[in-house]
C-alpha cells in the first residue's frame, strides 16, 4: 500500500498480512506511518497505489461503512464521538438496536471487559480515558472479524489495560484477528505474537515481540540507540510558585465529578506529579489550575500563582504571570487544527514578540515556529503545514515546545508522553527535568506511574476529587500509590 | 462490494483554487438552472439573461446605478462576514440598517433649517451608532442569557420595521406630504456630497470601500482578528489561550451593527433623501449572501458585492424588458447561495469516482 500526502509519502509500499487468531503490533516512531496505514484499511482513506485482499479476495474499501459491513472495526488516536450526545446515542449511530437494550449491552459489555462507563452520560461530560472506553465498546458491539486499536492504552488506567488485554485475548482466541499500535513495548511483548516495524513510511521488520527485549525492539525502531533515562536528583527547592488551599468546586454539570479540599503546593526547582486513574477530577483540576474554569474574586486566593490570588484570572492573565499549560487534548484545545502550525504558535507565544503594534508579524512568527520544530524534533513539512495533519506524538512535541520555549517560571503539563514514540518521550522528560534543574516549577498530571517515578520529586494522587497528602517519589513505593488511587489508603473513600 | 456512486474525501488541506473557483461554479449551476426556469415559464432566456447579467455592465449610467447598490451591499457584507467567522450569527442586519437611516435622519427632522457640511457626517455617524445600538440587544442577550443570536437579531429587524411604522404614520410624517408615510425631504446639507458628476454614486461608496481594507488588515493581518477565528474555529482551544468568547461575540454584533447602520444612514442622506418605508430593499438579508459569496473574504466580498448590486439592477432591467416577475429575480439570487453553499464543500473535500478494479468482490 502507498499513500503520499502531499510531498509527504506516509506509507511507501508497505506489505502486511495478519493472520488469524493474531494480535499483530504495528510498531513505529511518531509519524512513521501507522495511522495512516490502519485508515488506509479501515476505509478512511484511498490508497494511491495497492490493494487490500480480505480473506484472500481482494476488496475496495471506499469507507468506513464498508470496512464494517466486511467485519473491520477501529478505535482511533483521536476520538470520534459526538460531544453533544449521550454514549448510548453516540452507538446507536453505529449499531443498530433500541436504546434500552444497547443501554444493557453497554453496561454488560462494561462489566466483562472492565470497561465501566454509564450509558446515559453526555459525552462532554466524560474524560478522556472514558471517552477511549466507550469508543472501545462501541467497536466491540459490531462484533468485528478484524479489530484496530490505534494508541488504546496511551489513557487506560493500569487496572484497565490488564482487562482490556485480557478482552483482546479472549476475542483473538475466538478467531478475531488484532491490529494492535502502541508506544509502550512492554505491553506489546506481552500482548502480541507478532509486529511489523515502520520507519519513514517503509516495513524496517518483521519479528515476534517475544523474541526480543525492549531495547532492541527500540532499537529497530528508531534505528539508533536509545538515550539513558536521566534521573533526577534532588535539588533544594525555592519559593512556593503555585498553591492551591483547601479548594472545593462543584462542576456546573451536576453529574461531574467535583473538587473537594485539595491542597498542593508547587515550588521552584521541583516536579510534582498528580498520580490517578483519569476522571476522578483530572479535567477539573486542570482547567481549575489554568483558568479556563474560574472562580468568583472573593476566592481569588484559593489559588495562588507567584504570590498572587489568581482565582478569579483568565488564562491570559496567569500565562502573564509566568504560566505555562500544555492540556491532555491536543487538537483542538491545545492546537487548531484547520490552522497551520505558524498560526498555532501564536495561540499561547503572542507575546514573545509575534505581534508589532496589533499586527501579526509573519517573519517572527515563522521564525519562532521554525525553532519550535527545529529544537522539538517535530516531524512536518514546515511551519505552513496544518496542525490537524500532523501524527499525534508530533503535534504533541510542537505544542510542548511552543510551552517550553514561553519559558514560564510554572510549566503545567497534563499527560506529557501520551502518543509520544519512546525516543521522543524520553527527551521530553529530560527536558522537564532539566526546567527543574533551571529552578521552573513543574506539575505533571499523569496516568503512567512509572513516568512519575522517574521524573518528580513529589507525588500527589488524586482519588474521587480528593488529593492525597504529598508522598516522596524517591522513597514511596508503587504499591502505597496504588491504595491511594483506588481510595484504599488514608481518609478518603 | 465497491460503490457505485462518487464519494468525498477530506482533503490534506483547503484547496485555495477551489475556494477561488467555488463562487464561479455557482454562478455557472445557478445560471444553467433558472435557465430551465425561465423556460419553462415561458420566457425567453438569452433576453432575460441579457437583461440581468449584462445590460447593468453596458453604459456608463446602469453601471453607475450599480455602483450606487454596491456600496451598502458591501459595506453591511463586511461588516456581517467578521461575525460569520467568529459563527456569531447575525442576520439582522436588515433591522440594524433601518436604525441606521432612523437615527441619522433625527437631525434633518427635527433640525430642518440647519445650514453646514458637518451635517450629513453628523449623521453617519448617528447612523453607525443606530446599527450598533439595535445590535447591543442580542449581544446582551447572548453574552448573559445564552439567547440565540440568530433568533434575536431576525425578530429584532421586525421590531425595527414597525419602528419605522410608527414614525413614519406618527410623529416624523411630513405635515405637506398628502399623508403619506414618508418623512419631510432633507435639505441640502444633509445630502452626501456626489463622487461622480452626473450619478447618484456619491461619496459614502469611498467609505464602503474604505471598508475593504479596514476588513482586510484586521480579518488577515490583525491580532484581534486571528482571535475571532481561533474562536470561531475551535471554541476550546481560545478558552484555553485565554481569548474571551463574550468579547468576540460583543464585537461581531457591534461591528455588525455598525457597518449596517452607516449604510442605512448613506441610503437616507443620499440617493433617497427622505425617510420612507422602502428605504431598504432587503439589503440586510441580501449582504447575507453576499458575504458568503465572497468566502467571508474582504476581497471576495468585494467581487461578489457587485455581482449582487448588478442582479438588483439587471432584475429591474427583466422586470420591464423580458416581463419576469421580481420573485424569479429572487429565486436566482436564493439559488446562487445555495449552489455556493454546494461548492464550497469541495474547498476541503474533493470527488473520488469509484475505480473499476477487476475481481471486486
Ligand atoms: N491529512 C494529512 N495531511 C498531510 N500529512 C499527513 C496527514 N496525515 C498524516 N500526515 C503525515 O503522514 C506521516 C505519517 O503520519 P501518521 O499519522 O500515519 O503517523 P503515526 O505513525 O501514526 O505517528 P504517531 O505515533 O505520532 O501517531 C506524518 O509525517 C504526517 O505528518
Ligand atoms: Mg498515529
Amino acid at each position: 500500500m502507498t499513500k503520499a500526502y502531499g510531498q509527504v509519502v506516509a506509507n511507501d509500499a508497505i506489505d502486511l498480512t495478519v493472520g488469524r487468531n493474531s494480535i499483530h503490533a504495528i510498531l513505529g516512531e511518531n509519524g512513521a506511518g501507522k495511522s495512516t496505514l490502519m485508515k488506509l484499511i479501515y476505509g478512511v482513506e484511498s490508497p494511491d497505489a495497492g490493494e487490500v485482499l480480505w480473506d484472500g479476495q481482494p476488496v475496495t474499501l471506499s469507507s468506513p461503512a464498508e470496512a464494517r459491513r466486511l467485519g473491520i472495526g477501529m478505535v482511533f488516536q483521536h476520538f470520534s464521538l459526538f460531544e453533544t450526545l449521550s454514549v448510548v446515542e453516540n452507538i446507536s449511530l453505529i449499531v443498530p438496536g433500541k436504546k434500552a437494550d444497547l443501554a444493557a449491552r453497554i453496561r454488560a459489555l462494561g462489566q466483562d471487559f472492565g470497561l465501566d462507563v454509564d450509558p446515559f452520560a453526555d459525552v462532554h461530560s466524560l474524560s478522556v480515558g472514558e471517552r477511549q472506553r466507550v469508543e472501545i465498546i462501541r467497536c466491540l458491539m459490531t462484533e468485528p472479524k478484524l479489530l484496530i486499536l490505534d494508541e488504546p492504552t496511551s489513557v487506560l488506567p493500569p487496572q484497565a489495560v490488564g482487562l482490556l488485554f485480557d478482552t483482546l485475548r479472549r476475542l483473538r482466541d475466538r478467531g478475531v484477528s488484532i491490529l494492535f499500535i502502541s508506544h509502550k513495548l512492554d505491553e506489546i511483548q506481552s500482548l502480541c505474537d507478532h509486529a511489523t516495524i515502520l520507519r519513514g513510511g517503509r516495513v524496517t521488520g518483521n519479528v515476534d515481540p517475544r523474541q526480543h527485549d525492549a531495547h532492541d525492539l527500540a532499537r529497530m525502531m528508531i534505528g539508533r540507540d536509545m538515550p539513558p533515562p536521566l534521573h533526577a536528583d534532588p535539588l533544594p527547592v525555592g519559593d512556593i510558585r503555585l498553591e492551591l488551599s483547601a479548594l472545593d468546586h462543584q462542576p456546573d454539570d451536576p453529574f461531574a465529578l467535583g473538587l473537594s479540599g485539595v491542597n498542593l503546593r508547587l515550588h521552584a526547582g521541583e516536579i510534582l506529579g498528580i498520580a490517578g486513574i483519569s476522571g476522578n477530577g483530572q479535567g477539573e483540576l486542570a482547567r481549575l489550575i489554568s483558568g479556563e474554569t474560574r472562580l468568583s474574586p472573593a476566592r481569588r486566593d484559593d489559588i495562588r500563582l507567584m504570590g498572587r490570588g489568581v482565582a478569579h484570572l483568565d488564562p491570559a492573565a496567569r500565562r502573564a504571570l509566568g504560566f505555562a499549560f500544555v492540556p491532555e487534548e491536543r487538537l483542538g484545545r491545545g492546537a487548531v487544527p484547520e490552522m497551520s502550525l505558524a498560526d498555532n504558535s501564536l495561540l499561547t507565544a503572542h507575546p514573545l514578540g509575534l505581534l508589532k503594534r496589533g499586527l501579526i508579524d509573519r517573519r517572527a512568527e515563522a521564525t519562532f515556529t521554525a525553532a519550535c520544530i527545529r529544537d522539538f524534533d517535530v516531524r512536518t513539512s514546515g511551519p505552513e503545514a496544518e496542525a490537524g495533519a500532523l501524527s499525534g506524538g508530533n503535534l504533541q512535541k510542537f505544542i510542548m515546545g511552543r510551552e517550553i520555549l514561553l519559558k514560564p517560571q510554572v510549566l503545567f503539563v497534563a499527560q506529557p508522553t501520551w502518543g509520544v514514540d519512546i525516543g521522543a518521550a524520553t527527551a521530553i522528560r529530560q527536558r522537564l527535568v532539566q526546567m527543574r534543574n533551571e529552578g521552573v516549577a513543574v506539575l505533571v498530571i499523569s496516568e503512567e506511574l512509572e513516568e512519575l517515578f522517574e521524573i518528580c520529586d513529589r507525588i500527589q494522587v488524586l482519588h474521587k476529587g480528593h488529593l492525597s497528602p504529598s508522598l516522596d517519589a524517591r522513597t514511596t513505593k508503587a504499591e502505597e500509590i496504588g491504595r491511594w488511587m483506588i481510595g484504599a489508603a488514608g481518609v478518603p473513600a | 462490494m465497491s460503490r457505485m456512486i462518487p464519494h468525498l474525501v477530506r482533503r490534506d488541506r483547503a484547496s485555495l483554487r477551489m475556494a477561488v473557483l467555488a463562487p464561479l461554479l455557482a454562478l455557472a449551476a445557478a445560471i444553467f438552472v433558472n435557465l430551465l426556469v425561465f423556460l419553462a415559464m415561458g420566457k425567453n432566456p438569452a433576453a432575460v439573461f441579457y437583461a440581468l447579467l449584462l445590460e447593468p455592465f453596458l453604459g456608463w449610467s446602469s453601471f453607475s446605478e450599480v455602483l450606487l447598490k454596491t456600496g451598502p451591499l458591501l459595506l453591511i457584507a463586511q461588516g456581517l462576514a467578521i461575525g460569520f467567522r467568529a459563527k456569531v450569527f447575525n442576520i439582522g442586519a436588515e433591522g440594524q440598517f433601518i436604525l441606521g437611516a432612523i437615527f441619522a435622519s433625527a437631525i434633518p427632522v427635527y433640525f430642518p433649517q440647519a445650514t453646514g457640511q458637518w451635517i450629513w457626517p453628523a449623521m453617519l455617524l448617528m447612523g453607525a451608532l443606530g446599527g450598533a445600538l439595535w445590535a447591543v440587544v442580542p449581544a446582551f442577550w447572548r453574552v448573559k442569557l445564552n439567547a440565540n443570536e440568530i433568533l434575536v437579531t431576525l425578530m429584532m429587524s421586525l421590531i425595527a420595521a414597525q419602528v419605522l411604522n410608527y414614525l413614519l404614520l406618527g410623529p416624523w410624517k411630513d405635515p405637506m406630504g398628502f399623508n403619506f408615510p414618508q418623512s419631510v425631504m432633507f435639505q441640502y446639507d444633509a445630502m452626501i456630497p456626489i463622487l461622480l458628476a452626473g450619478t447618484r454614486v456619491n461619496v459614502s461608496l469611498l467609505l464602503a470601500l474604505f471598508s475593504v481594507l479596514v476588513a482586510w488588515v484586521y480579518m488577515q493581518r490583525s491580532f484581534g482578528g486571528y482571535q475571532f477565528l481561533v474562536g470561531g474555529l475551535a471554541p476550546k482551544a481560545a478558552a484555553y489561550a485565554g481569548f474571551s468568547e463574550s468579547r468576540a461575540i460583543w464585537l461581531s454584533l457591534l461591528i455588525g451593527g455598525f457597518a449596517a447602520g452607516l449604510a442605512g444612514a448613506a441610503e437616507v442622506a443620499g440617493p433617497i433623501g427622505q425617510l420612507q418605508r422602502g428605504i431598504s430593499t432587503g439589503y440586510g438579508y441580501a449582504a447575507i449572501i453576499v458575504a458568503y459569496l465572497g468566502g467571508l473574504h474582504p476581497l471576495g466580498i468585494l467581487a461578489s458585492s457587485l455581482l449582487m448590486a448588478a442582479l438588483y439592477i439587471g432584475g429591474d432591467n427583466a422586470m420591464v424588458s423580458a416581463d419576469l416577475p421580481i420573485a424569479a429575480v429572487r429565486v436566482f439570487q436564493g439559488s446562487l447561495l445555495v449552489f455556493y453553499l454546494a461548492a464550497i464543500t469541495f474547498v476541503r473535500f474533493r470527488l473520488v469516482w469509484p475505480q473499476h478494479k477487476a475481481g471486486a468482490a
